[in-house]
């Protein structure tokens, strides 16, 4: 069972993950004439990419004229709450519509205008009409379409070379363990394939993660069995940094219950239209959670909240449409209280509130979800929700303009939810297909051109292979160790409980200490079975990349002492303009624990700076700042 | 909550394997992929088993659910009976790698043989323009999940692994039809395309593919159905046909791909014309109109032999075809 047959493969670029950021990177790559690997832990074509629904965001200007790039960047920052790294949000508001046109030349099929350009919708936090989009399934659109350039790509060598895999080769269900370094340079990636369990090792000096998120950490999420934070966790071995891992997006409506449709999401129009939210006592309890500053303009009796449906000029809205945070909040202090539900919930009932036919006529598309995938009618029962995780803002520190990592390692590149800075602290809808459209690109390029540097091919050092088979088959050697399945859960009730959408101190710590704790029966996990297609023992491999993302994720949240977009602090309610001048900075110690650095944000270009009002700035910079503003625009008054 | 059900999985590998017996927990609203989660996590760890996003929209989980071919996120428990057993094997097409696992690159392989989207010459990034009404019928096809349920079921390679090499199957007409009515795809032979080299002219519409497709694309009747009608407008017409063979002839002999080739098929394709885009066809009935007895009486369903439950060889004076007698007579000689 243990022989360490390794398959050796060359390439000049190797992509690890198979979703839009990774294939659109393949593909400049290719374009450059370096031959490229694409490593996929699913089949090729399954990336969770497809689980986009609402579009792709760039500011064409096809349905507003008025929109453009700089539109784009001022939604895109104040989204993030100004944390974002400024100069990923410009490039990203600059380059978005030429990759969205770019797409049509691969045979993508966007939704239309009427005079027959790509028709943009409207999507919270973008000004304008600006999310190029196809139906419900602009993902699947968009995985396909570079599923499909890809292929056609390789047509093009056939024909050349009599072989389809001649330059750009797809790994599918395969699994990257090691970054191999050569130095502080990469030089290769060490993994094996999910199916029969062989090790390969692609020797290449640049690789380029684009793995996406971390949400199977969580109890409850939206992501699928691959979002384990394996890029996170390679770069930071590999000597790379992590930035703004605080940062996760949740989304307060999932469903909890029943397991089948678990952290799928539940939209808020929902809400909207006059569902409300119950504790299991029945009690509808938002208007115990409706904060001072609100007090104004919601509502304080049911009788006021019911009558806002139909006459809210004169009554205040019903609480249950506080902003998200708030909602999310409640609804995890009811659970914590003991009122949830039995899966962890509470109750989002329409059944009660309007007639059968009324529901599914304004509510059709989750009437569907619910029928079809739960079996559950939402015109006669309620429906279960809970806080669901949805993506990491946080990330690989990458180099703007080049998405080079930084940190000690060179010739580690990032791209997608994997990398950090873009989004900031929160990342507004429709940004991400747009994000991994223009960073895919920029990453392949510059990969490419990394590799034209170098004056000689970086080398692989055996003892590390060596180790990493050893790593490798641990668990398999462990066959009485302790069930992975076991251990995931567990990790994911901590995450889910202690850091999870509203957080506090005494949670946050004693999070930490269970980690060290988890880590400890990691290293003795075990997996039954062979090495054939063995989901156990893969998930044994997976686990030690889930901790050490979620060890960064839970310092950072407990050294941000304040909150913002995707991190709320319960002991540390506000927003605070010093914070906002910090990114936290996670890197891997000797010792094989996260170290956390606080680092100064880059102070964004005057010239961006002035794109913004000056009293909306004052929300969130510190007067330091804004004076330095002002004496710089002054200075430049009198130069002219 | 929960009660326990039994469940029977086939698990093995290329070796061999068989069908072995569960009692799993089966809660409230919980779907076929639940159940094998649940087996995963709580006995046996090492079951294999595709998935993704568990919501129908990646196609990863395809299986075969009491002998359907199914999603196994997309089938809900309640669908069967309380007392039901419930039998999941792996897709029967395609070999298996371990479990419920099976090797689908078949598929990939038919996807590169298929050509790409030809971008229009002279139009810049940005300048494509098209109408809402003309992408739609490609957009359908888009839907696609690449599930390859409809590849899976369709028989003219299910049991046929010798008719793989010529027939691409229902997947990869879909592909051909929506290139083929994409508004502004520059190449213009996708349908004598997937007559000569995707193996079109084998399937007879028996519209197996549209039944099994999770995103209930109608591939038959909206892909299938009309690339083989325009195939056969254009062939009748010899001045188009011509035509089109003499400016058409370089781009076709001149792929730059390797064409699959659609010869020596057997089983359900066999004795099909090679070059006819044959039209869609009723299964063959009797003078009174009604289909034969054998096709639809059986007493088990898909009974073993097209003659009932009977056995052979059957008395010479009750089989309606002559029965060939090696040595005496000179056809029965094979």
């Amino acid at each position: 069972m243990t022989t360490a047959r390794i398959e050796r493969h060359y390439f000049d670029v190797v992509v690890i993950g198979a979703g839009g950021a990774g294939l659109r990177a393949a593909i400049e790559a290719r374009l450059a004439g370096k031959r490229t690997a694409i490593i996929s832990k699913s089949l090729f074509g399954k990336a969770h990419t497809v689980m986009a629904e609402g579009g792709a965001a760039a500011a064409m200007g096809n349905v507003n004229s008025r929109d453009n790039w700089m539109v784009h960047f001022r939604d895109t920052m104040r989204g993030g709450k100004f944390l974002n790294n400024f100069r990923m949000a410009e490039l990203h508001a600059k380059e978005a519509p030429e990759r969205i046109w770019e797409l049509e030349t691969y045979g993508a099929l966007f939704d239309r205008t009427k005079d027959g350009k790509i028709s943009q919708r409207n999507f919270g936090g973008h000004e304008y009409p600006r999310l190029a989009h196809v139906g419900d399934r602009t993902g699947l659109e968009l995985i396909r379409t570079l599923q499909q350039k890809i292929v056609s790509l390789q047509q093009e060598d056939f024909a050349e070379t009599g072989n389809y895999d001649a330059r750009i080769r797809v790994f599918d269900e395969t699994t990257i363990t090691e970054l191999l370094l050569d130095g502080n340079r990469v030089a290769g990636a060490f993994g094996y394939y999910r199916e029969s369990g062989e090790f390969i090792l692609l020797e290449a000096p640049a690789v380029i993660l684009a793995t996406g998120g971390v949400g199977r950490s969580y109890k409850v999420t939206s992501n699928s069995w691959e979002y384990t934070g394996d890029g996170h966790a390679l770069a930071l071995r590999a000597g790379a940094t992590l930035i703004n891992m605080e940062f996760l997006q949740f989304h307060p409506t999932g469903m909890v219950w029943p397991p089948s449709v678990k952290g799928i999401l539940v939209t808020e129009s929902v809400r909207g239209d006059g569902g409300v939210l119950r504790n299991s006592d029945g009690k509808r309890f938002m208007f115990d959670y409706v904060p001072d500053v609100f007090r104004k303009q919601y509502a304080d009796t049911e009788e006021e909240a019911d009558r806002w449906y139909t006459d809210p000029d004169n009554n205040r809205r019903p609480p249950e449409l506080l902003p998200r945070d708030e909602v999310a909040r409640a609804i995890n202090s009811e659970v914590k209280a003991g009122r949830g539900t039995k899966a962890g919930g509470v109750l989002l009932d329409v059944s009660t509130r309007m007639p059968a036919e009324t529901i599914t006529k304004r509510l059709p598309s989750m009437y569907h979800q619910f029928k079809e995938l739960a079996d559950v009618d939402i015109t006669k029962e309620p429906m279960e929700v809970g806080p669901t995780c949805h993506y990491v803002m946080g990330g690989v520190e990458v180099e703007p303009d080049t998405t080079a990592a930084m940190g000690t390692v060179e010739g580690l590149f990032a791209a997608g939810e994997v990398s950090g800075g873009m989004h900031g602290s929160n990342r507004l809808g429709g940004n991400s297909l747009s994000d991994l459209l223009v960073f895919g690109k920029r990453a392949g390029e510059h990969a490419a051109t990394y590799t034209d540097s170098l004056a000689k091919r970086p080398k692989v050092d055996t003892s590390d292979v060596e180790l990493a088979v050893r790593t490798a088959l641990a668990p398999l050697e462990r066959q009485s160790g302790e069930n992975p399945y076991g251990l995931q859960q567990d990790l994911q009730a901590v995450m889910g409980d202690l850091v999870g959408i509203i957080r506090r101190a005494g949670e946050l710590t004693d999070a930490l200490k269970r980690i060290q704790e988890l880590k400890l029966r990691v290293a003795q996990v075990g997996a039954t079975g062979g090495r054939r297609y063995n989901p156990g023992w893969h998930l044994a491999l997976d686990l030690r990349n889930m901790l050490i993302v979620s060890e960064c994720t839970a310092k950072a949240a407990l050294e941000r002492e304040e909150s913002r977009g995707g991190h709320t602090r319960e002991d540390f309610p506000q927003m605070s303009p010093e914070w906002r001048k910090v990114n936290l900075v996670c890197a891997l110690g000797t010792d094989g624990d996260v170290h956390l650095e606080r680092k100064p944000l880059p102070r964004m270009r005057d010239e961006l700076f002035e794109l913004f009002d000056r009293s909306e700035l004052a929300k969130y910079v510190t007067a330091e700042e804004l004076g330095q503003d002002e004496a710089n625009a002054q200075s430049k008054t009198e130069a002219k | 909550m929960g009660t326990k059900r039994h469940f029977r999985v086939w698990r093995g590998d290329e070796a061999g394997g068989d069908i072995q017996d569960y009692d799993v927990e089966v809660n409230e609203g919980e779907v076929v992929l639940d159940i094998i989660h649940r087996l995963q996590a709580t006995q046996t760890p090492d079951l294999a088993c595709r998935w993704n996003c568990k919501a129908g929209k990646c196609g990863s989980c395809s299986m075969e659910i009491n002998g359907k071919p199914r999603l196994g996120c997309m089938t809900r428990m309640s669908t069967f009976e309380e007392d039901e057993t419930v039998t999941i094997t792996p897709l029967r097409t395609f070999p298996v790698i371990r479990d419920l696992v099976t090797d689908v690159s078949f598929n990939y392989e038919k996807a590169r043989e298929t050509p790409a989207f030809a971008p229009p010459a002279g139009v810049a990034p940005g300048e494509y323009r098209m109408q809402q009404i003309d992408v739609e019928r490609s957009q359908e096809f888009r839907k696609c999940i690449e599930c390859f349920l409809c590849q899976n079921t369709c028989h003219v390679v299910r049991d046929h692994d010798e008719n793989k090499a010529a027939f691409s199957g229902p997947r990869y007409f879909i592909r051909a039809a929506e290139l083929d009515m994409h508004p502004l795809d520059a190449r213009e032979d996708r349908k004598e395309y997937a007559q000569a080299h995707q193996g079109m002219g084998y399937c007879n519409i028996t519209k197996c593919c549209t039944e099994v497709c999770p995103e209930h694309i109608k591939i038959t009747d909206n892909a299938i159905i009309p690339m083989k009608e325009r195939v056969v407008d254009r062939r009748y017409d010899p001045l188009v046909w011509l035509g089109r063979k003499i400016f058409r002839r370089d781009q076709i002999d001149g792929q730059s791909m390797a064409p699959s080739v659609s010869v020596g098929v057997t089983g359900a394709g066999d004795a099909t014309p090679f070059s006819s885009a044959r039209l869609a066809e009723n299964p063959p009935v009797r003078e009174d109109g009604k289909m034969d007895v054998s096709e639809v009486a059986l007493p088990i369903q898909g009974g073993p032999s097209p003659f009932g439950d009977v056995s052979f060889p059957m008395p010479t004076d009750r089989v309606t075809y002559h029965q060939p007698e090696p040595g005496k007579d000179p056809d029965g000689h094979h």
